[in-house]
């Protein structure tokens, strides 16, 4: 019986009892069915001469390499006010990690490591940090009271960030609704990682200590493409100001999701706006199945009942010539059975595109137990690696019944305990739902195990400095000198339908006064106009030396031409790179130039079916795709101007 | 009372509360020109500015408002804190040695008050086994706190007061002593016990930490371990200072009391051994000995104690220019002994001549340190030198200035004779003046250099 088990059919079958659809075809109905709700932590990077609480630079970045020391440091949990320690404090004291800092005199002090107390905050950063409040129109507070919020996985030396709020309670729009603002704070940025392999964690000072702000929204969004749109929203209002940093890391998410009935589970630094969709999809999905998982395991047995069993396994159990058990066998590991009684049929549980429930237990062992994977080998492996006889031989020893999953695992003796703990842990998550944790992204929308997640009581006063006031006079300067407008006309691209890829080039050549022009005037539809300046434009001007006679105005003029002549728009495309490099050339030149011609519909259409017989006698493969595609190449060129592309090829079907 | 219930707050402030009626601890909604704000009122620090009401918003953070553009205030809950720190019972293994703590009143072990930030000291055996329950598997611990000073603030009495204490509990039969302190003045204490307690059977290991334990990155945890295993298990059975040998967490160093000093304001290595190399190296494992001959642990329960000490002595730090009546002051308030810390191999200038010979004639005894730390006071090689010994200065040797004080201040406490005094202050008790300075002993990594920047690289620091 146990035989006819497929765990790749128990992987599908799964996937569709939770009703997992892809993010394409996912309609709001279905993000409603499964409670979808996330908020956002925006982190974004201030472009400023110095690091926020010292005088090292900002901005300055090395290799991996390239330092002058070493300082090692053990992070120790801190007891919580009800003489509790928090849970990350006590995984990451599991973990026993020795965490290792390179550090270059170029870019750090002895601040970094924590031998020096803090300088007064950078004054430069504050500025920037409260134009930014004021421009997302947050309550600004009266006084910044520095605080200390705990991190113990040693990405700051201290064990904790230095940060401060600077404004609570905002709101800003987005296409349907509002979205409000729980606060805005000042921080300093943490470590690179350099490596984490095993009990070592290397990690980087070159941007730690750099000045950032946080800007945290209530978990307003409903869907994953609302909240792509509000992180768009919060990253140009940013940049907005001209004051911050661009490129690889100078802003990052984080992003809360849950689903209904799930938990609160924070998806770390994001690195691109276009993952959020996929990720916050999937996490929402990985939530619902985890749910699934909780109700079916409930049904089965008490979770007081429960109990994990385990046995140590001498190497001869298992065939130790194939990987990964061989490695672990050279290296002199230790090798341990384990059964979860009433798992059967759960380890290869779908939870997100490509994994299963099992590989939930082998980023925890990773993480929290420090093993390398692969980690562990299970009853409902896809690609299994122990014969099913060798599973049989197991379950008679381990006294394993059929509804048992059995695992299997391999390490260092040190870290056998640990590991045992680990699952056993993660299993009596299981009959409670959703873990608290953080947890890592990937490109492909998938996440991982990174840390069980904080809790509130991490915070309190920095003991080494002064509260800053801040006078009504200095906040009414300020609000002097902000950069309003753009903002708004961010909110016009967004309403106008533009795609947010054309946004940054658009607002950076303040291009959206004469697109208001050509759709007002002209009557030409914002969104085509704004795509064709956001894409064309930037790749012609990316790909042509420009006369210094060139004026976006000219851009204008050529529309108002089209207009006039009374042809199609699309050979504003055409026409665009000559009049870029010419632009005082008289525009039936330009016409000239581009080998237009002016012909009427009917004699555009006469040649299709002469066409479609010249293309049989080509030899190539003929279908009616491949006909039409080839006979479209020819009247293509000729067309462009004279009708619209669309109708065209609709007649060339029709034919 | 009513005091309490606006802790810390006055003026201004304190004004706007009691119109509105919010207490601390009051659960607030707060109108102002900048917007609304909601949280706790929490206690203000005494020395900050009337001008500002801190409130812990819902998400943990502390902010300031300020009062000029509050418009109203309303309490709608309150929810005083109350904290404690958790007491674990400290437990018992057969076998281990039995380590006592003394408390002085520095922060070793602690926790926070999430709500203000305040530190909460943490000192019974039981709540430190909550804060490092490893000490467990070291020794049996037992703890007393026989004062509470802040480290700037100890002084003659609470050196006085530690030696006899220290010496009950060797009577009481303890394997090894401790002592927590603050940082400040640890070099000042362990000099001041090695005068006052000699010859002791077991480890007196002075420890305190550079980063409160409240900090994840702390190094009070890993020197209380260090301190421990140095009590219990070591066989240097001398006056020593535990602390961290790099800032790394990789191994603590062990400082005779007589040579160390705090070298660097903040640093966790921040003590080091001048004029000679350390006594040892001590990690959880146990203590490895550098020094080659050290006093070692006995069996028998003597000590000799000596708990004497004249406040009538003072430290004069030389400087180009001084003026004569910053010694004169001294004469005419009483001073019995000043130690000079001088330039170069002990000098100061022609114009205080008159009043060092003034000086001894009052019967001011006068010894003669160096700012340089490092190396020996030598007053025959230039003239001024041999004047000043003529007019009554008597050269230290090696001894630190701050050692030099704490013996000189000892040695008054027992006598008044110039004879007596100086036999006193040079005899060595235990290596305050050492016969050579080891070539070794002199080391400071200077950077830039490429020998010393390859060494910083490849070394842990």
């Amino acid at each position: 019986m146990k035989k006819s088990f497929d765990p790749s059919q128990n992987y599908e079958k799964t996937k569709k009892a939770i009703g997992y659809v892809p993010r394409k075809k996912a309609k709001q109905k279905d993000y409603d069915r499964i409670g979808f709700m996330s908020g956002l932590e925006v982190h974004q990077q201030l472009l400023t001469k110095s690091k926020l609480f010292c005088r090292c630079p900002a901005g300055v970045f090395h290799d991996h390499e390239d330092y002058d020391a070493e300082v090692i440091r053990h992070m120790r949990p801190t007891l919580s006010e009800l003489g509790e320690y928090d849970g990350t404090a006590l995984m990451e004291f599991k973990t026993r990690k020795e965490i290792i800092y390179r550090v270059n005199n170029k870019t750090a002090c002895t601040y970094e490591v924590d031998d020096t107390p803090p300088f007064k905050i950078d004054p430069e950063a504050l500025e920037i940090a409260l134009e930014i409040s004021i421009l997302s129109k947050l309550n600004v507070v009266g006084e910044v009271h520095i605080t200390r919020k705990q991190y113990l996985d040693g990405s700051i030396p201290t064990g904790f960030q230095r940060t401060a709020i600077l404004g609570v309670e905002g709101e800003f729009p987005i296409k349907n609704k509002t979205i409000r603002l729980i606060q805005l704070s000042i921080e300093e940025d943490s470590c690179r990682e350099v490596s984490d392999i095993g009990h070592t964690r290397i990690y980087k000072t070159d941007r730690l200590g750099m000045p950032l702000i946080e800007t945290v929204t209530y978990p307003d969004m409903k869907n994953p493409d609302e909240v792509k749109e509000a992180c768009n929203y919060i990253r140009f209002l940013n940049r907005s100001t001209g004051k911050v940093r661009t490129g690889i890391g100078a802003g990052r998410e984080d992003v809360n999701v849950s689903c209904k009935g799930g938990t609160r589970v924070e998806i770390k630094g994001v690195a691109h706006t276009k993952w959020i969709p996929e990720l916050t999809h999937n996490e929402c999905f990985r939530q619902w199945a985890l749910l699934a998982i909780r109700d079916e395991l409930n049904k089965r047995i008490d979770e007081k009942k429960w109990k994990m069993n385990h046995l140590n396994l001498d190497w001869d159990a298992v065939d130790s010539s194939v990987e990964p058990l061989k490695s672990s066998h050279e290296r002199g590991e230790k090798i341990l059975c384990i059964s979860l009684p009433e798992f059967n049929g759960l380890m290869s549980h779908f939870t997100q595109p490509g994994k299963m429930f099992a590989d939930e237990f082998s980023d925890r062992l990773k993480v929290i137990a420090c093993i390398e994977k692969p980690n562990l080998i299970h009853t409902e492996q896809l690609k299994p690696v122990v014969k099913e006889k060798t599973w049989d031989v197991l379950k008679k020893k381990m006294k394993a019944g059929e509804n048992d999953a059995l695992l299997i695992i391999f390490c260092p003796e040190a870290d056998v305990k640990t590991a045992l703990d680990t699952i056993e842990e993660r299993c009596h998550m299981a009959f409670n739902g959703v873990p608290n944790e953080t947890r890592k992204s990937f490109e492909d929308g998938t996440t991982i195990f990174e840390r069980v997640l904080p809790g509130a009581d991490r915070m309190y006063p920095d003991t080494d400095s002064a509260p800053i006031p801040l006078e009504d006079s200095y906040i009414k300067k300020l609000s002097k000198n902000l950069p309003v407008d753009v903002i708004d006309r961010f909110n016009q691209l967004n309403k106008w339908g533009v795609p947010d890829d054309a946004f940054t080039y658009i607002l950076k050549k303040n291009l959206v006064p004469v697109i208001e022009e050509i759709a007002e005037k002209l009557k030409y539809n914002p969104k085509f106009i704004g795509t064709f300046f956001g894409h064309q434009m930037k790749f012609v001007e990316g790909h042509n030396t420009s006369s210094s006679d060139f004026s976006y105005h000219r851009v204008f003029e050529m529309f108002e031409f089209i207009k006039k002549q009374k042809l199609e728009v699309e050979i504003a495309r055409d026409m665009l790179p000559v009049i870029y490099t010419h632009p005082q050339m008289d525009f039936d030149s330009v016409l000239t130039i581009i080998g237009f011609k002016k012909k009427s519909k009917e004699s555009l259409l006469a040649p299709i079916s002469f066409l479609k017989d010249k293309f049989k006698e080509t030899g190539r493969k003929q279908t009616p795709k491949t006909t039409n595609d080839w006979v479209m190449g020819q009247l293509r060129k000729q067309a462009v101007g004279n009708m619209s592309l669309k109708e065209l090829k609709k007649a060339v079907e029709k034919n | 009372m009513s005091d309490d219930i606006f802790q810390g707050y006055k003026g201004k402030a304190l004004e706007m509360l009691k119109k509105y009626n919010v207490r601390v601890w009051g659960q607030a909604v707060i109108d102002t020109t900048r917007g609304e704000f909601k949280g706790t009122v929490l206690p203000r620090s005494e020395n900050d500015d009337d001008q500002h009401i801190v409130v812990k918003i819902i998400t943990g953070y502390n902010i300031g408002i300020d009062i000029k553009t509050i418009k109203l205030m309303k309490e709608v809950g309150y929810k005083k804190a109350n904290y404690q720190i958790p007491e674990k019972q400290f437990p018992y293994t057969k076998g281990l040695p039995k380590v006592k703590l003394i408390g002085t009143g520095g922060t070793i072990a602690s926790r926070l008050d999430y709500r203000t930030g305040a530190v909460i000291p943490a000192f019974s055996p039981g709540e430190l086994y909550g804060a490092v329950p490893e000490l467990a598997d070291i020794c049996n611990l037992e703890t007393e706190k026989i004062f509470a000073v802040f480290s700037e603030n100890m002084g003659p009495s609470q050196y006085i007061g530690l030696a006899k204490a220290i010496k009950k509990e060797i009577e009481n039969g303890v394997d090894g002593i401790v002592i927590g302190h603050g940082t400040d003045t640890l070099h000042h204490t362990g000099a001041a016990l090695t005068f006052m307690v000699q010859n002791p059977p077991v480890p007196i290991v002075l420890v305190g930490s550079q980063r409160s334990s409240d900090r994840p990155s702390s190094d009070a945890a890993l020197n209380l371990m260090h301190a421990m295993t140095t009590a219990g298990y070591s066989d240097i059975a001398e006056v020593m200072v535990c602390m961290f040998g790099p800032t790394s967490d990789e191994y603590g160093l062990l400082h005779k009391g007589t040579r160390v000093r705090k070298m660097h304001s903040s640093y966790r290595s921040t003590f080091r051994t001048i004029g000679d190399i350390p006594l040892a190296t001590v990690t959880r494992k146990g203590v490895t000995p550098i020094h080659k001959t050290y006093n070692h642990r006995r069996k028998d329960r003597k000590v000799d104690i000596f708990p004497y000490f004249s406040d009538k002595v003072t430290m004069l730090y030389y400087y180009p220019g001084m003026k004569p009546d910053t010694l004169n002051s001294i004469i005419d308030n009483g001073y019995k002994g000043v130690v000079w810390v001088g330039t170069g191999l002990g000098h100061v200038n022609k114009e205080m001549y008159p009043a060092i010979e003034r000086a001894k004639a009052n019967g001011v005894h006068q010894y003669m340190t160096l700012q340089t730390i490092w190396g020996y006071v030598h007053m025959f090689v230039y003239d001024t030198g041999r004047d000043m010994m003529a007019k009554g200065i008597i050269p230290a040797g090696n001894m630190l200035p701050e050692v030099a004080y704490i013996k000189l201040g000892w040695a008054l406490g027992q006598s008044d004779d110039p004879e007596e005094v100086k036999r006193l202050m040079l005899t060595p008790i235990n290596d305050e003046i050492t016969k050579r300075e080891p070539y070794n002993g002199y080391l400071i990594y200077q950077g830039g250099v490429p020998e010393v920047e390859e060494f910083i690289r490849k070394v842990h620091k």
